[in-house]
């Protein structure tokens, strides 16, 4: 493989392809989109019904949250891939995919989120029911927009997590760039090191900025003395 | 119904999943201690280590951490001097895993004074000793409830082998979908495809769940005896 990557033509052929790795990259970006998207509607969702006084929908909330962050991502996108066509549902592979990884991201994310309410202080919730604030009103105009700042770095995290789990579309021959350096690697010439050195280039060129960006954030909110969701959870689980 | 169940979990199909579930758990285990064991190391350096050591770790973490975890299942497999499927596959995930131990244990530092250094040194620790005995008890105390969720993911992440054909439980549970004929004698049905799934999925759950539990569980107890010692 080494010996490969300092062989011209194999990177000569890799490159007369461009327009294909073009489209799988921009497949990823898509599929990464589409499952943020999703994963960001139903964490905020979940998020709300695990912070909730009435102790159903933060049961309801807890077993999506554990099922998901327990069982392996690629067991729950075999099973809608492979298992459900049994019972007649037939999905194609990229709806399968960017449901799955939203779906799987959600759960972080709603733990994300709850730890961002965890955060605000209990006098805030008073005082706006007192003002005559519903407590619709009070999470979309009060609680949420404060909790942003502070969970932004592990959102951003999880969001990294996210592009790298849109990989797991190869296996179900999602057309994305894993799948398409995969196929390009296993093709006649078996230009293993260029296929997938350019694959990884690629996905570091995604995710390096937003990690690195989410690291020096946090740091920065660490140096403010603000409470990040992290220690919420942490300080959570002592007193429990 | 049980004739059913007997039926569909029959000693044949719960030994074939339980054996690829044991392939699943020894790979787990072998990359958790080992990308703790380097991870620790790697953190190290790039807290304390001079300049171009310091570089190096970073360059090495960022690139492994911005990169999936499959991609680097597809590399060791094909690429990886070690003899056996599964070994080569294990170092893939101790590749990626140590980066992102290292950089938990990097977050752990930053949380302890450099002022403890200096203590230590006007004790007498050496710089082997201050880390051992002073540094990184307290770091993995801070850091354990995130590193516990990362080595929920490596159990979580070796079904990344099915794609390599190296027979984990996800890669049987999927293959005894086209064996099923020959191994119990019929053709197979939704149900039974669901409960296998649900059976894999369980098994999954149940190690991982378990885990998440132990920890709450060690948070609490630190948390009774330090305040006990506060008091």
């Amino acid at each position: 493989m080494i010996e490969q990557i300092f062989t011209p033509w194999r990177w000569q052929n890799l490159f007369t392809e461009w327009p294909l790795l073009l489209r799988a990259f921009l497949t990823t970006l898509e599929a990464a989109v589409l499952a943020l998207l999703l994963a960001l509607i139903l964490g905020v969702i979940f998020g709300l019904m695990s912070s909730s006084h009435h102790r159903l929908p933060r049961a309801v909330a807890r077993v999506y949250v554990e099922f998901f962050q327990n069982t392996p991502l690629m067991i729950q996108l075999f099973f809608v891939f492979f298992a459900l066509p049994y019972a007649g549902i037939n999905l194609p592979s990229f709806t399968c995919g960017v449901l799955c990884v939203g779906v799987y991201t959600g759960a972080y994310i709603s733990e994300v989120v709850r730890a961002g309410i965890g955060s605000i202080p209990r006098g805030q919730f008073e005082a706006a029911y007192s003002q005559g604030f519903t407590y619709l009103q009070t999470m979309t105009l009060i609680i949420l927009p404060q909790t942003v700042k502070i969970i932004l770095p592990p959102l951003v995290n999880q969001c990294v997590n996210l592009i790298k789990n849109t990989s797991v579309l190869a296996m179900i021959a999602g057309g994305d760039l894993m799948y398409v350096a995969n196929n390009w690697a296993t093709n006649g010439n078996a230009s293993y090191g260029p296929a997938y050195l350019i694959c990884g280039v690629l996905y570091f060129c995604l995710c390096f900025p937003l990690s690195t960006w989410a690291r020096r954030y946090e740091e920065k909110l660490k140096r403010q003395d603000i409470r990040t969701p992290e220690e919420v959870l942490e300080t959570e689980a002592m007193a429990s | 119904m049980i004739a059913y169940f007997t039926e569909l979990f029959s000693p044949t199909i719960l030994l074939y999943l339980l054996r690829g579930f044991a392939i699943t758990l020894r790979v787990a285990a072998i990359a958790i201690v080992l990308s703790i064991l380097i991870g620790t190391v790697l953190g190290l350096v790039r807290s304390y280590a001079p300049w171009p050591l310091r570089k190096l770790a970073g360059a090495y973490i960022e690139w492994f951490r911005n990169t999936p975890n499959l991609l680097w299942v597809m590399v060791c497999f094909i690429a990886a001097p070690l003899p056996s499927d599964w070994a080569r596959c294990t170092m893939a995930y101790v590749l990626f895993t140590s980066a992102m131990m290292a950089e938990i244990v990097r977050g752990g530092l930053n949380s302890i004074p450099r002022g403890q250094f200096e203590a230590a040194q006007s004790q007498g620790f050496t710089l082997p000793g201050t880390l051992w005995y002073i540094i990184l008890p307290q770091c993995f105390r801070h850091i354990i409830p995130t590193m516990l969720s990362q080595i929920i993911t490596v159990v979580k992440d070796t079904s990344f082998m099915a794609q390599v054909a190296v027979a984990e439980l996800l890669f049987r549970t999927k293959n005894l979908m086209s064996i099923f004929y020959n191994v119990v004698g019929r053709q197979i049905t939704a149900m039974d495809v669901f409960l296998l799934f649900g059976f894999a999925m369980l098994l999954y759950f149940a190690v991982n769940f378990t885990l998440s539990c132990v920890v709450r569980f060690l948070q609490k107890r630190d948390a009774v005896t330090s305040a006990q010692a506060r008091n």
